[in-house]
């Protein structure tokens, strides 16, 4: 995984709340055996007019213009701003495949579900839950006719607002901010720990063996 | 010590170690696999030159593209093709135990798990999909991941975790008769919310949830997630052991005994501390039917569609105004006005042998009514298949007018050729009523079998305990 970088963006919002996983990446898309090329298709029942399909060359498909990020002000938008439970439903991880395919680095909202938090961060995706009035503030600037950019400092855990040099601090999980800052692999990590794997599986035998053996 | 949750208890058990930033490594003891989520993590091991840490903790089946008709012409879409044979493949490469598309055992990843005595009280059991919270009835530590962690357990048996908050919702006295898992479910969502348990783990107790069967049960964990819980849980009482005693994958003879004797210790202490507590009254409970396009947009039958101008925060207003643009439905319309154009019984959620008796009950000697274009039954799996054909309850649904399909999850995500048409209306088992979620553009209500049931034989939806 490439290190998380800070990076000044242009932040596109998303108006509704609940938004799931299969609308972030509906499910024919699920049938892909590959972890990208995604992009195309993120949100791809509320982005076109027509019906989607694996392989589709997207470009010349009918866009559906009431659909935000088909809104000429928010293309190459790298930060989504998103009402509460975003991400909920299917644990599907080609969600956030998909967001970070289309180029999003950054996702705002009040609360977030918790299978998609935690793929987003295996992604190089950064989800920031800010309080639901600094939200309600950002979609209130964000429709203004200058699109809104935002500086990312993930070490500072801060977020400015370039227009009006405003700052919002934000919270991160101290592992997960560590981990996208290093790009480091999950799983070289774990394994570095295997000895304390094995002796708790040694002592777990012990205690119960029948989760240690398979059918008869 | 003082007094644990059960919550408490399962993840103490499995902590290997918490490191310096306070996460704990968990050891996961059980993962479940299917053809959707898998395919890349695989990919990455193979990549990685990594090979699984046990191969006997997992078990993977086919279920999400597999069709449910004409089995001997094999899968016809080729991109659901290769997803199957990829799994077939990868767990011939890495030594993992399948049960293939033609097994008498294969079926809905959440019906095998506990059917196969896979899914064992105490025990962390993951899999690459949200509703494993189903194996939570058995008072086992059971969550969804991604497809990063299903890499992660493959490679290490292991994830890093924090603690979740625990939410104790205790349904509180007996349900009226004819009222099921299903319906106190959605009664539960629809009072705490799909983002009412966020960042918790929710323990189902109370009078009304003991009494219910283990396939009772599962239905009510297997939708924790729809509340947004992070896994759901039930205490081990004798029904979970008379249920595991026997199954291939649960242990026999002296040892079962031993094990028994721990899984009684699986509940809750009394005076364990909850951060929230929900308490439900259960004989408030009515027969549920979602409206709208989430799980907590659900009324009793007998209620009517609501109006978005009554709801005072804007974005929720917003959200049911869209939800029902989308439903094709008016504000008042009463819920028994609403007539379902194709009917499915199956999935995750309802498809066991007591789904299917409860169904077959309201259906056996009634016919599918005139308007309804397709009724649907999918079991969960093969030995389901098998013992409602024992029963004959197959009979009973083939000479109302039902389809008897093949196992797998079928019309509840239509990754296969089981799907709504856009602007159809569905009576579905199923756990979801997102957008699209049957087919683009497809309108589904969520009920019990016994609701489908009645829909699929008056068609339109109406309370069963009337007919």
């Amino acid at each position: 995984m490439e290190p998380f970088k800070n990076f000044t963006g242009l932040l596109a919002p998303l108006d509704r709340a609940n938004v799931d996983t299969d609308a972030i990446i509906p499910k024919q898309f699920l049938k892909s055996i590959a972890r990208t090329g995604f992009g195309p298709y993120l949100f791809d029942e509320l982005r076109y007019l027509d019906h989607g399909e694996p392989g589709m060359d997207c470009s010349h498909r009918p866009l559906n213009p009431e659909f935000v990020l088909n809104d000429p002000r928010y293309q190459n938008a790298d930060i989504l701003l998103a009402r509460e439970n975003f991400g909920c439903g299917s644990s599907r991880e080609h969600a956030p495949w998909a967001l970070a395919d289309y180029g999003f680095r950054v996702i705002l909202a009040p609360s977030f579900a918790d299978i998609f938090f935690n793929n987003c961060f295996k992604n190089g995706l950064l989800p920031i839950v800010l309080a639901a009035d600094v939200i309600d503030d950002l979609f209130g600037q964000a429709y203004g006719p200058e699109a809104l950019r935002l500086r990312v400092d993930l070490p500072a855990q801060q977020l400015t607002l370039v227009s009006r040099g405003e700052r919002i601090a934000f919270e991160v999980d101290p592992g997960h901010k560590d981990r996208l800052l290093k790009g480091l692999d999950d799983i070289g990590v774990t394994l570095s720990r295997a000895d304390a794997i094995r002796a708790y599986e040694a002592r777990r035998g012990v205690e119960a063996p029948w989760l240690f053996f398979s059918a008869s | 010590m003082g007094a644990k949750t059960l919550y408490d208890k399962l993840w103490d058990a499995h902590v290997v170690e918490t490191d310096e930033n306070g996460a704990a490594l968990l050891y996961i003891d059980r993962q479940l696999v299917h053809e959707v989520t898998s395919p890349q993590a695989f990919e990455g091991l193979r990549l990685a030159g990594r090979r699984p840490w046990r191969t006997d903790s997992h078990l993977a089946v086919p279920d999400h593209n597999v069709p449910t008709r004409d089995l001997h012409e094999g899968i016809t879409d080729p991109v659901s093709r290769i997803q199957v044979e990829t799994l077939d493949q990868h767990c011939s490469d890495f030594g993992i135990t399948l049960f293939r598309m033609a097994d008498p055992r294969q079926g809905i990843v959440h019906v095998i798990g506990a059917e196969q005595g896979f899914t064992l009280p105490g025990a962390t059991l993951v899999c690459g999909d949200s509703h494993t919270s189903t194996h939570g009835a058995f008072g086992a530590l059971a969550f969804g991941i991604g497809t990063s962690e299903v890499e992660h357990v493959l490679a290490t048996q292991t994830l890093i975790q924090r603690k979740s908050k625990t939410l104790l919702i205790s349904v509180d006295g007996e349900v009226g008769p004819g009222i099921t898992a299903k319906d106190i479910v959605l009664a539960i969502i629809g009072e705490i919310g799909t983002a009412g348990g966020t960042g918790s783990v929710i323990e189902f107790a109370g009078e009304a949830i003991r009494a219910l069967s283990m396939e009772g049960r599962m239905t009510v964990c297997n939708m924790a997630i729809e509340a947004g819980a992070r896994a759901g849980l039930i205490g081990v009482d004798e029904k979970t052991i008379a249920y595991l005693r026997g199954r291939p994958y649960a242990p026999s003879g002296e040892l079962f005994e031993r094990a028994a004797d721990q899984w009684r210790t699986l509940v809750s202490d009394p005076g364990a501390h909850f951060d929230r507590v929900v308490r439900i009254d259960a004989a408030c409970i009515l027969p549920q039917v979602t409206w709208g396009t989430s799980p907590e947009m659900v009324a009793p039958v007998g209620a009517r569609v609501p109006n978005p101008a009554d709801q005072s925060d804007p974005v929720k207003a917003e959200g049911m105004r869209r939800a029902l643009e989308y439903m094709g439905l008016e504000p008042g319309t009463a819920i028994t006005e609403i007539r379902p154009d194709k009917i499915f019984i199956g999935s995750c959620t309802n498809s066991r042998i007591e789904d299917l008796r409860a169904a077959a009950a309201v259906v056996k000697g009634r016919k599918v009514a005139a308007g309804i274009q397709l009724a649907l039954v999918v079991p969960g799996s093969g030995l389901v298949k098998a013992q409602a054909e024992a029963e004959g309850l197959d009979r009973i649904f083939v000479e109302a007018g039902f389809e008897w399909r093949e196992p797998g999850c079928s019309m509840c995500l239509a990754m296969n050729a089981d799907r709504l048409e856009p602007g159809e209306r569905c009576a579905s088992t199923s756990n979801r009523n997102f957008e699209g979620r049957q087919g683009q553009g497809g309108r589904t209500h969520l009920v019990s079998p016994a609701m489908a049931a009645a829909a699929a034989v008056t068609g339109h939806f109406i309370d069963v305990r009337q007919l």
